[in-house]
């Protein structure tokens, strides 16, 4: 009990005692406290110690200044979290940050032109706003640059003028990585948003990173080729933003992760410099080949302004199982035979438990269960891409004879036509709506090893009792699994039980804390779970090196300790 | 009793379709073929009849080339009995498919001959009417509804129609044609593809049909529809008025 109340006086006193704002403007700063705190400490398995608080929903941490100018209290350092998922350190804006002024909206008017300069209310709220729903900036300003140029020139404006500011694409993200903490500057890309070259033989696209994904798939259908990453949100995602995250998404298993298609990046620092990596080579070993720091880098090491990528043709042949297993060792064995026997035509390979199935057939309107004969355990979903479909058709018929002999496979459905099949997708691309739908979701994207992946999510079940639905699903094909736990509404005893219990879990068996979603802000200070302090220390230095000024998406990716 | 259904191989109606440069119609190599959801329906239709113990028998017929065995397939895997391929050229007119599906009742002498309204690729709405006016049988086309009265040997058949729905009671046999609202597909399951792969398919020629392939319809050419054209975005009332008046002529 001392312990608690002694740590709780540390956090109030640095509250108190953080450095004034650099501006003159200051006069003095007040403080609002949560009325109630708990800490509980915990340490990882590499040793690093953190404190962990947990704010009660309606509270928040505040701080204010008094404007000379407008002669009232101004929230600087506000981090309100709107939901629940709260067990982490308090974020508090960057002292070292300066706030926009009326000069800077003056530059922005100057480069861009009113259009582009967005200050509307209800724009902002959006933009403001995460996917989910549970991050939500303060930003007053939104910018729309057109071209590299005039995104190098605001950049090299903010950079000098030290305002801190978030790339933003489609705002699809899950980690609350896309949307200000504060009142950093959204630069949001939906203007690049034209194609700029594609060569029909070699299959390279060359665009700007504005591009929505759905509208390149459906560019290059109209020529024969595919893009070689495909996910649920491709509707409002746009390729920098798919790049900056390293998405993976339902094809990585048979195209490969983004580090191996994307042949060029055209890239602005955040000094304004524009680093022009746009090869459309194949193989180029010149060098050290620096487009892979900017993939997965999530916007804090350089906005991706154009994209120069390696599209799959559009093979003819695509044939979908549904299939129904009894346990898991079932869905690993089945996952086995299917590298095996289908080989080169396996395109997809997803898995969900019965909670998932449940939920996609109770919340999501026109989805029919495949397989309504009963309820199993498990069901996988099975694709294969191929150029002949005879061939493909008789091989996948015989990998799915061998499995129901081998008892592998209970029951399954195969797909007569593309009908059929988007509706299997959709079993399978709607369990995320579902989820919202069903109220509450605390999400978790790990990488574990195949045998040991739903371990986890029973003794999830567990632990959590009749307190609220886990429900496990994934890509089997490439060991990612969706752990999701769904409640009534957020509750931090629920969020308790399993913070930081699934970090410490999946770092014991040396997994990912973050398949493909990165880390945002959500999992900012977790890095260490799955990465050692020697490498978080180098990439801090790259970060340096970067963005000295620390402007480019603060308080996310690494701890924010090491930035400042 | 025996069900007889007509089945057609068609372009997979998702797939976006594209002229061949000739002109002399639609793009079908390389592309994705699967079963005309009319006839889908049609199947799933009889299905449930032998389901329900209305029907003995579920008899699956196509006409074209051999690539319709695929499609015969799946309309086994689905749960028919057994299937009858007649090996024919691909294009085939509706009054030919008539002819031949009167001559294959008459072999096998079904009580009821479902089919789908119309096939996807032509949109003919033909075959149906013109099978039951060559058998001389009584038809309930566009069927939302199909109850059969075996004792009675009758069909109450609701049609769509264009003020709604009209009832019909039909002597057996007849010709039903499905449409959309009738019922949802069953999807194909493992145990039942395994299973029909030792069903048969039997294999018929034109000459044992004895029926005549010279059709009186030629196609001439095939185009696409043409190119809609961007809509403007005027900027003021009066512009609207100008342009109705004086490019529209509508005002």
């Amino acid at each position: 009990m001392e312990n608690h109340k002694a740590a709780a006086a540390a956090v109030a006193y640095r509250l108190l005692n953080q450095t004034k704002h650099k501006s003159n403007k200051i006069l003095h700063q007040r403080r609002l406290i949560p009325n109630s705190t708990q800490l509980n400490p915990s340490s990882s398995t590499s040793g690093f110690t953190q404190h962990y608080t947990s704010v009660p929903l309606n509270q928040f941490v505040a701080s204010y200044r008094w404007d000379l100018r407008k002669s009232s209290l101004i929230r600087t350092s506000i981090h309100h979290r709107k939901f629940g998922s709260l067990a982490s350190t308090i974020v508090q804006r960057n002292p070292n940050f300066s706030t926009i002024n009326h000069d800077d909206l003056i530059y922005f008017d100057k480069i861009l032109g009113a259009k582009k300069v967005i200050q509307d209310p209800e724009e902002l709220q959006t933009a403001n706003t995460d996917w989910m729903h549970k991050y939500k900036g303060s930003s007053k300003l939104m910018l729309q640059p057109e071209n590299t140029t005039e995104l190098s020139q605001i950049l090299e404006y903010c950079n000098s003028r030290r305002l801190a500011v978030v790339p933003q694409g489609g705002n699809t993200g899950l980690v609350g990585g896309s949307v200000p903490v504060f009142d950093e500057i959204i630069i949001n890309t939906r203007r690049m948003n034209s194609v700029i070259s594609f060569d029909q033989v070699s299959g390279v696209l060359v665009c700007e990173a504005g591009c929505i994904l759905e509208n390149l798939i459906s560019f290059l259908d109209k020529k024969g080729f595919i893009m070689p990453l495909d996910l649920g949100a491709k509707g409002s995602c746009q390729i920098g933003g798919n790049i900056s995250t390293n998405a993976g998404g339902l094809r990585l298993v048979r195209y490969g992760s983004l580090h191996g298609t994307v042949l060029g990046l055209e890239v602005v620092l955040a000094n304004g410099s524009v680093i022009d990596m746009l090869g459309t080579l194949r193989k180029d070993n010149t060098g050290y080949d620096l487009k892979h720091l900017f993939i997965g880098s999530e916007g804090s090491l350089g906005i991706i302004t154009k994209v120069s990528i390696l599209t799959p043709p559009k093979l003819s042949s695509v044939n979908i199982a549904f299939l129904a297993c009894e346990d898991y060792i079932s869905c690993q064995k089945l996952l086995f035979q299917a590298k095996r026997r289908l080989g080169e035509i396996l395109s997809a390979f997803e898995f969900l438990d019965s909670q998932a199935m449940n939920l996609v057939l109770h919340h999501l309107d026109g989805v029919r269960n495949p397989l309504p004969s009963s309820i199993y355990n498990f069901y996988v979903l099975i694709e294969t891409t191929g150029s002949n479909e005879s061939n493909d058709k008789a091989t996948l018929e015989a990998f799915l004879l061998h499995a129901m002999e081998n008892g592998l496979v209970s029951d399954g459905a195969l797909a007569q036509d593309f009908s059929q099949a988007s509706s299997f997708w959709h079993i399978r691309e709607g369990i995320p709506e579902a989820l919202q739908k069903a109220g509450a979701v605390y999400k978790y994207d790990l990488s574990l090893p195949v045998e040991k992946m739903y371990d986890l999510v029973e003794e999830m079940r567990t632990r959590l009792g009749a307190a609220a639905n886990v429900v496990g699903y994934g890509h089997l094909g490439d060991s990612n699994l969706h752990l999701n736990v769904s409640a009534r509404q957020y509750d931090d005893a629920i969020l308790a039980q399993i913070e930081p219990f699934v970090y410490e879990w999946t770092s014991r068996h040396r997994g990912s804390i973050s398949a493909e979603h990165g880390l945002g802000l959500m999992k900012a200070e977790k890095i260490y779970y799955s990465k050692s302090s020697e490498t978080v220390q180098l990439m801090a230095s790259v970060k340096k090196l970067l963005d000295p000024n620390g402007i480019l998406n603060p308080y996310k990716v690494i701890p924010s300790s090491l930035v400042s | 009793m025996k069900i007889m259904v007509a089945i057609k191989r068609v372009v997979d109606y998702a797939v976006k379709i594209r002229i061949k440069s000739d002109k002399t119609g639609v793009e079908t190599a390389n592309v994705k073929m699967s079963m005309n959801p009319f006839c889908e329906i049609a199947l799933e239709v009889a299905l449930r009849m032998k389901e329900s113990g209305v029907a003995s028998e579920v008899i699956a017929v196509s006409m074209g080339p051999s690539q319709c065995v695929d499609t015969l397939r799946t309309g086994l895997a689905m749960g028919a009995d057994r299937a009858i391929h007649v090996d024919a050229p691909s294009t085939l007119y509706p009054l030919t498919v008539a002819k031949l599906l009167k001559a294959l009742v008459q072999v096998e002498k079904p009580g009821l001959l479902i089919l789908g309204k119309q096939a996807i690729d032509d949109d003919c709405n033909q075959t149906g009417q013109m099978v039951a006016g060559l058998l001389n049988w009584p038809q309930g086309t566009f069927a939302s509804k199909v109850v059969v009265d075996k004792e009675k040997k009758a069909a109450t058949v609701d049609r769509e129609v264009d003020g709604g729905l009209e009832t019909l009671c039909l002597d057996l046999p007849a010709v039903i044609t499905t449409d959309l609202r009738l019922n949802q597909p069953r999807y194909a399951t493992l145990p039942n593809i395994m299973k029909a792969k030792s069903k048969p398919i039997k294999k018929m020629s034109l000459a044992e049909l004895n029926v005549d392939l010279r059709s009186d319809l030629e196609v001439v050419q095939v185009t696409a529809p043409p190119v809609r054209k961007a809509g403007v975005i005027l900027s003021s009332v009066d512009e609207l008025v100008d342009k109705l008046k004086n490019e529209a002529h509508v005002i």
